[in-house]
């Protein structure tokens, strides 16, 4: 696939590929997503805003310059504003691929850095030389404040001008919670808002802590998803109930809305409104209980948004679509082209028998 | 509020207020936390935010200028986050446009470039930066209520106001068609006069005014937080009754708007 490179969100030639249950693959223009919906189908959307989570400073100790990219907190309280895990680089910035990123100075508990008008404590380095906790100094009004100045949103080098904060909020960002956009969301605007409507399709919203996508470390991305919270609110639970009572389909756009509403049911299938720590990956062994179709970004085979669509559909179907994306010129990342892949008819069986294959 | 019935709509709610240093903004952050809301203000000087803030300890005060477009989103960032959500925002910060009031034909552009950034393009794009919290809040029930604080200058063609009228004019003309355009996604808009107030805009407007003949800022804020309250539990009702019920007792409310004079044109706060 080919890097998409502009940050534009609902570009007019956007493609998508759709995947029916019984896994035949089909290209449609991106504009049109909402023929895929039907009356009575809930579409759920992640309403995270993004925060501008790269801070680039001083690890005072050595003096030297880094670059700090918040990767993810405990709670989406607005006091719980202290704490960050964090990917540590050396100097540079986006403009560099991340892979090629020099390490930072080495950390060690108690190293005190200076980013901007913001002072942070390395708490603990977190099992790998680039993943640290964070502790920043002053009331939450005043983190948010140095935040929302000094910081810049997380950018990687296949978009090469600097991203304003408008560049990666969606149209229907809410809470300043996430690290990365929930770039899935982009499809929407405030017309396809009332044009779902108007088909008497349902949209609902969870705030989920979207973290990085890429740390440029095999081991450390071994790790994502990186925990992340998440926040149901009552009215979305409701919906999802009606939903179900009247058969109707859950689509999620975007892998967070996934990962928040299963987590949520893990226990006993039940979607409540309810505040939690996503901790899952979701793979081919997972059994979804709630989500009956995703539209989400393209993504590359390896990486762990791929892993989920495994949940979905089988390995031979998506190795189809790999070729399908390849053969079709679409575009990845973040504001790239999308798919929309329902759940396989025969996903349960499917599952047991990945579940046996080696991973 | 002692009384919990009926119940209190401003209890619990989470309000920001721009230009909440002076004047009308200032009397708004004082009435809605006296009734129970959960307050963020914005202003740009530092040092009016922090006194302000001292004096309200529940209120969360923000430094930013909504003219500036790169100051929208970290002003966002600091609302949404603080209170968690928005259900109310009141876009009451302005500009008069040339001090003295002038002439159109005396007006510098760079005057009523000024105006437009600080009354149209910034309540604009800070009402499409909380369009989603506000959106948000609307699902869950809650109800999304943006106000914008219009003047009388928006409908009458004052001699000298122009600047000012022409800007107020084309926000009062945003809230119609935003609230038309947002109904089916519960945020409801409106544009309310508060009527000719002892404010510091208008002090610069009308610097030899005699001030006891003025409207307290203080009765203008009960009477703006007793309109979004009356929309907030007027939600469930279909859409052009609140607002318009609402519009006119205010503009009612005011002192006849059919004689300008030097002395007793109406600015908004």
């Amino acid at each position: 696939m080919i890097a998409a490179s502009l940050p534009i969100h609902r570009p007019l030639e956007a493609k998508l590929l759709v995947v029916d249950r019984s896994g035949s693959i089909r290209h449609w223009k991106r504009s049109k997503f909402i023929d895929l919906l039907r009356p009575g189908d809930l579409l759920v959307a992640n309403d995270a805003a993004t925060l501008p989570a790269s801070l680039s400073g001083q690890h005072l100790p050595s003096g030297q310059s880094i670059e700090v990219r918040l990767a993810g907190r405990r709670s989406l309280s607005a006091d719980d504003i202290c704490r960050f895990s964090a990917i540590v680089f050396g100097a540079g910035d986006f403009r560099m691929r991340t892979e090629d990123r020099p390490l930072s100075p080495a950390l060690a508990p108690g190293d005190a850095l200076a980013l901007g008008p913001l002072r942070a404590k390395v708490e603990d380095v977190l099992g790998h030389p680039r993943l640290v906790s964070l502790y920043f100094e002053g009331s939450p009004d005043e983190i948010r404040e140095g935040l929302s100045r000094h910081g810049r949103p997380i950018q990687y080098s296949h978009v090469s001008t600097p991203l304003a904060l408008w560049d990666v909020w969606t149209s229907i960002a809410g809470p300043p919670v996430a690290f990365e956009p929930p770039s899935a969301g982009f499809v929407l605007d405030w017309q396809a808002l009332a044009s779902i409507r108007a088909r008497g399709v349902e949209f609902a919203t969870i705030t989920h802590a979207a973290g990085v996508s890429s740390t440029g470390d095999p081991e450390l991305d071994a790790l994502l998803p990186f925990d992340e919270p998440y926040r149901i609110p009552e009215s979305t639970a409701l919906a999802i109930r009606r939903t179900q009572e009247h058969h109707g389909r859950i689509t999620a756009i975007g892998t967070t809305v996934v990962r928040a509403l299963e987590h949520a049911a893990a226990f006993d299938g039940v979607v409540r409104a309810s505040e939690g720590l996503a901790t899952q990956r979701i793979s081919a062994a997972s059994r979804l209980r709630v989500v009956d179709a995703i539209l989400s970004g393209t993504h590359e085979p390896g990486t762990s948004h791929y892993d989920l669509l495994r949940a979905f559909t089988d390995r031979t179907t998506l190795s189809g679509v790999d070729q399908e994306l390849d053969a079709h010129a679409y575009r990845t990342h973040e504001f790239g082209d999308s798919v929309f892949i329902e759940r396989s008819g025969n996903r349960n069986e499917a599952a047991i028998t990945a579940s046996q294959e080696p991973l | 509020m002692t009384n919990d019935w009926p119940p209190n709509p401003l209890a619990g709610l989470r309000v920001a207020i721009t230009g909440g240093t002076s004047g009308l903004g200032l009397a708004l952050v004082r009435e809605l936390l006296s009734r129970g809301a959960e307050i963020a203000f914005v202003a740009r000087g530092r040092e009016g935010v922090e006194r302000i803030a001292r004096q309200n300890r529940a209120a969360h005060g923000i430094v930013g200028d909504v003219s500036n477009k790169n100051d929208i989103h970290p002003i966002a960032i600091q609302i949404v986050g603080a209170l968690g959500g928005l259900d109310a925002l009141v876009n009451n910060a302005s500009d008069l446009g040339p001090v003295p009031l002038a002439l159109l034909g005396d007006t510098p552009c760079e005057d009523l470039e000024r105006a437009l950034a600080t009354n149209v393009l910034g309540p604009f794009r800070l009402t499409k930066a909380l369009l989603g919290a506000l959106a948000s809040s609307a699902r869950e029930g809650r109800g999304a209520v943006v106000l914008n604080v219009s003047s009388d200058a928006a409908i009458n063609p004052y001699p000298r106001w122009g600047a000012y009228g022409a800007s107020k004019a084309a926000l009062h003309h945003l809230s119609s068609i935003w609230d038309a355009e947002l109904a089916g996604d519960g945020i409801r808009f409106l544009s309310l006069d508060p009527g000719d107030m002892d404010t510091p805009l208008h002090a610069l407007a009308v610097p030899d005014g005699n001030a006891s003949e003025l409207k307290r800022p203080e009765t203008a804020s009960r009477e703006l937080a007793d309109a979004i309250a009356s929309v907030l539990s007027g939600r469930g009702r279909s859409r052009g009754t609140g607002t318009e019920a609402v519009k006119e007792t205010l503009y009612d409310s005011r002192e006849p708007a059919n004689s300008p004079s030097p002395g007793s044109e109406a600015v908004g706060g």
